[in-house]
């Protein structure tokens, strides 16, 4: 067998299960050992260097980290990420002084971005320490884009959200608000020397059924509907509110129509509830304020009478196992004073000429690089759901940093497919003979649950946050959940002894000392236990001195708990911890 | 010692044997033995052999006297029963209880300097007596936890830690044995599990003293070049040949038995070891060949490993002393105790 090359930086890297699903990359491990030592303002810190955005994130992040987490597969619940990351968030000290500042002195490029949703913001966040002049286009009157127009502020305090734009914009952003773009062909005359588009998919869907005009007062599209509670335009709604769709959006409408007049909301679905959209924590707290899920209901008909909605008819509907075929088993009616279409978001570009050479896509989007961020017009980027339609806050974070790298490529007159190499450390954490810097033991602990405003208060308050945030007792036990998956047990195979004192030790038995094998699928069947799950990689020696077999890891079960390390007389097996240092714009060498 | 215990961390099911239990209720408390120590190895072979055999926790027995060796009874099997004796006095302990309940698996550990020096007389006895236990001395050829001392069993040459030769004989524990008309001996190695939990298998199936002299190199006071107990030079000297594989049911033997060069020999209550790559001529049930055997290859150099000799026809202590086949702690007050009158009788049937 080949040995594993341990000097990749992936390799370690997809042993860091959060680190590795998260778009951003953010160091998950580390910030949670910080908050464990109360060192809350370095534990925001690294968060934000990944993801700029630890207390918006902190709230409303999709968590694709989560359901990868390593704990998930020990004891059946992932480590709270997100919610840690608000504790990072929440009781951080004043770290104005430790962000990124502007050069005094410019570099001459001007940049120019649309919208100003995290993509956006995420580009100028790395492009202002670099001395570039940016300028972001807003149509409304207030910066953040889909985070402050369409997540509530019962989930997201506004006061958040313009601490965290506050950090970037105060770097001297020029945010032109109420000034859409109209015309990507003028914004090109104006001699920016790149342009990104940070736009989004404002547009919700609608639905084309029998009489959806025929009342246009009562029948909202979501995503506007959400927009206008956020900005004061709409207070109220009637007390019978039919919400159809189950994405998360449809969540926030909902919920919020349950704050300013809904009594009897509903959530429509056509089909069965595993196959929703919405997260799972964000279908628990609709349902938890008295939001009813219907499943297997598809719209027909809007109903009226003299003009005025009375309800809504419904094909009842029988699914096949995999949801794909139904069969109409039934029809209801099911009165209502309002509707909300929750059904899906659409991108929109009315602004972009299509003869400028920026090619549009089948599905209505720009042609965009997925590595570059590049549209097919040199010199304009794009970003977030702009780009690759509506997915989360988190992807757009991700693609404004790597388009941030092919703007300053762009201006420097680099080719932007030259990338900055991914490095990494590995630091060796023994402090004494069975000593490490980081808490090794493992902590039974069950996952801790958020507590919430209790619902008569939460009702009577529209942007009275729900959710408390974690108690100090809360963080200190969730923190020992974590498995420190970033502290590798490092083999050197020139050390080992061949004792087997390592082996003997394992709690999860993820060790061998096998003979060589002549493939990694036969070397999986003779292990200690069969290593049965491919998506997870074996870490094989090199050959080992005295009998010539090779020492085997299966980075599936190791808890990372470095009894290995401490038994081992030779420190062959060393704890040491990971470090990815991911490239960023006018950080790092280029390849 | 390592800094925390070896938690329980439900990874994935454990697999269980015969009756429930899984491998981790077989363990003892954390081992407090050097990192690397060989005894350490050879705990982790006694906790999957008892696993594997199913072995009810509470029906062993674990003896041991002083020494790292005599440490090891600590880290297995928690639920079981154990003794720990004076230096050298864990034989005679063993025969004590054997006298007094033969419905338990007894597991002796010992070492070089339990067995070999200050308790070599009880030893040879207990073989003598052929007491119903099984028997492993630790051997690493020095005294570790006096910091590396040549023990009884180190070779002439082999060097201490800081350069000195050993210039006495050694004891060889196999020999002495085999001399002693022990009817189960063999030798093992603490780095080779694949041949030492078969043999303990073997020796827990067996009627009588097995004897099993388990080269365990002290990883603190000799494993460095030089010495001929180390990690190193049993690896370069072993002479693996006399593999056994324990079979424990007639339904397995079935499947197996067609194998060419195969020798097999019935244990007592029915198991059956079979003999794999075995020198044409080696007959592991001839107590002579053995021996010849054992000493060419130490004329060699070499450390002959594995199931050397097994004899299931020499009697065991309870046939030959005729003990109490009902444990002692079983038999009614009456029966156990029957009274001055019955002491009179006894008494009066010598004058």
């Amino acid at each position: 067998m080949q040995a594993t090359d341990i000097g990749d930086p992936d390799y370690f890297h997809r042993v860091v299960e959060c680190q590795w699903a998260c778009p951003a990359h953010t160091n998950v491990p580390e910030y949670i050992r910080l908050i464990a030592q109360g060192r809350y303002s370095d534990a925001y810190m690294v968060n934000r260097e990944s993801n700029v955005f630890p207390g918006i994130l902190g709230r409303t992040c999709d968590r694709p980290c989560e359901p990868a987490c390593r704990r998930e597969r020990v004891d059946g619940s992932p480590v709270a990420i997100c919610r840690l990351k608000r504790v990072a968030s929440d009781l951080r000290d004043d770290i104005t002084d430790r962000l990124p500042h502007a050069p005094g002195v410019k570099n001459g490029k001007r940049v120019a971005c649309i919208g100003t949703g995290p993509a956006s913001l995420v580009v100028a966040n790395d492009l202002m320490p670099l001395g570039y002049e940016v300028t972001i286009f807003e149509a409304t009157a207030e910066p953040g884009g889909l985070m402050r127009t369409s997540i509530p502020s019962f989930r997201l305090p506004a006061q958040v959200l313009e601490e965290e734009i506050g950090y970037i914009v105060d770097m001297g952003v020029e945010v032109r608000y109420s000034t859409p773009v109209t015309s990507l062909a003028a914004l090109g005359r104006d001699g920016y020397d790149a342009i990104f588009i940070g736009s989004g998919a404002p547009k919700g869907k609608d639905l084309a059924v029998e009489g959806r005009h025929a009342d246009p007062e009562h029948v909202h599209i979501g995503l506007d509907w959400l927009k206008s509670v956020a900005f004061g335009h709409i207070g109220s709604i009637g007390s019978r509110v039919l919400v159809i769709g189950v994405g998360n959006t449809a969540m926030d409408c909902c919920r919020t129509a349950r704050r300013i007049g809904g009594t009897d909301v509903k959530i429509m679905a056509r089909r069965p509830r595993q196959f929703f959209k919405a997260s799972p924590w964000e279908l628990e707290d609709a349902e938890e304020e008295q939001v009813e899920i219907l499943v297997n209901h598809a719209p027909q008909r809007f109903i009226t009478e003299e003009g005025r909605l009375v309800g809504v008819e419904f094909d009842v509907l029988e699914w096949d196992e995999n949801a794909t075929h139904s069969r109409k088993v039934d029809t209801v009616f099911l009165p209502c004073d309002d509707v909300i279409l929750a059904i899906g978001q659409e991108n929109a570009f009315p602004w972009i000429e299509r003869d400028l050479g920026l090619d549009f896509s089948q599905d209505g989007l720009p042609v965009v690089d997925t590595v570059t961020m590049q549209t097919t017009l040199p010199g304009v980027f794009a970003g977030g759901d702009a780009a690759f339609g509506p997915k989360n806050i988190i992807w757009a974070v991700a693609h404004g940093h790597e388009a941030a790298i092919s703007i300053d490529n762009h201006c420097r007159g680099i080719p932007v497919d030259e990338r900055p190499v991914t490095r990494m450390t590995l630091t060796s954490q023994k402090m004494g003979l069975t000593e490490w810097s980081y808490h090794n033991d493992y902590n039974p602990s069950p996952r801790q649950q958020m507590a919430h405003v209790d619902l008569v208060k939460r009702f009577s308050e529209l942007r009275l946050e729900v959710e408390l945030g974690f108690s100090a007792d809360q963080t200190m036990r969730e923190v020992q959940r974590c498995l420190n998956c970033d502290v590798q047990p490092v083999f050197d195979a020139p050390l080992c002894i061949e004792c087997d004192a390592c082996i003997d030790i394992c709690p999860v038995a993820c060790l061998t000392i096998a003979p060589d094998a002549d493939s990694e699928a036969n070397l999986r069947t003779m292990l200690t236990v069969a290593a049965e799950n491919l998506d997870e990689a074996l870490y094989v020696s090199e050959p080992l001195a005295q009998t010539g077999r090779i020492m085997v890891k299966d980075e599936n079960l190791c808890v990372h708990c470095g009894l290995c390390a401490e038994r081992c007389p030779t420190a062959a097996w060393n704890m040491e911890k990971f470090d990815l240092r991911l490239g960023r714009a006018g950080i790092g060498v280029l390849l | 010692m390592p800094s925390i215990n070896k938690p329980l961390i439900p990874l994935a099911a454990l697999p269980t044997n015969e009756i429930g239990l899984t491998v981790r209720d077989y363990e003892g408390s954390m081992s407090t033995l050097c990192a690397g120590c060989g005894h350490d190895s050879v705990t982790a072979a006694i906790v999957r052999t008892l696993f594997e055999l199913s072995i009810p926790p509470h029906k062993v027995v674990k003896l041991s006297g002083i020494g790292c060796s005599s440490k090891t009874t600590a880290y297995f099997d928690s639920a079981a029963h154990g003794f720990n004796s004076a230096h050298g006095r864990m034989a005679p302990i063993a025969t004590g209880a054997n006298a007094a309940n033969r419905d338990v698996l007894y597991i002796g550990i010992s070492g070089d300097g339990d067995s070999l020096s200050i308790g070599a007389g009880h030893m040879v006895h207990a073989i003598r007596r052929n007491v119903h236990m099984v028997y492993v001395i630790e051997n690493n050829g020095v005294y570790g936890l006096t910091k590396g001392q040549f023990s009884a069993s180190a070779d002439i040459g082999s060097a201490a830690k800081h350069g000195e030769a050993n210039t006495v004989a050694p004891v060889d524990p196999v020999m002495l044995a085999l001399s002693l008309g022990a009817s189960f001996v063999a030798r093992s190695f603490s780095g080779d599990k694949e041949q030492l939990v078969p043999i303990l298998k073997a020796a827990a199936q067996h009627r009588g003293l097995a004897l099993i002299d388990v080269i365990s190199p002290c990883v603190q006071f000799n494993n460095h070049y030089g010495s001929t107990k180390s990690y190193r030079y049993v690896r370069e000297h072993e002479l693996r040949e006399i593999d056994p594989d324990f079979i424990s049911t007639g339904h397995e033997i079935v499947a197996d038995l067609p194998r060419d060069g195969a020798m097999m020999v019935a244990m007592h209550d029915g198991g059956l070891v079979r003999f794999r790559t075995l020198p044409a001529d080696y007959d592991p049930t001839d107590r002579e060949a053995a021996m010849h055997y054992v000493n060419r290859a130490h004329a060699r150099g070499e450390i002959p490993t594995g199931l050397l000799f097994v004899d299931e026809s020499v009697p065991d202590v309870h046939e030959l002393n005729h003990t109490s086949e009902t444990p002692l702690v079983e038999l009614p007050f009456d029966d156990l105790c029957p009274g001055s009158a019955e002491l009179e009788a006894l008494q009066q049937s010598f004058v």
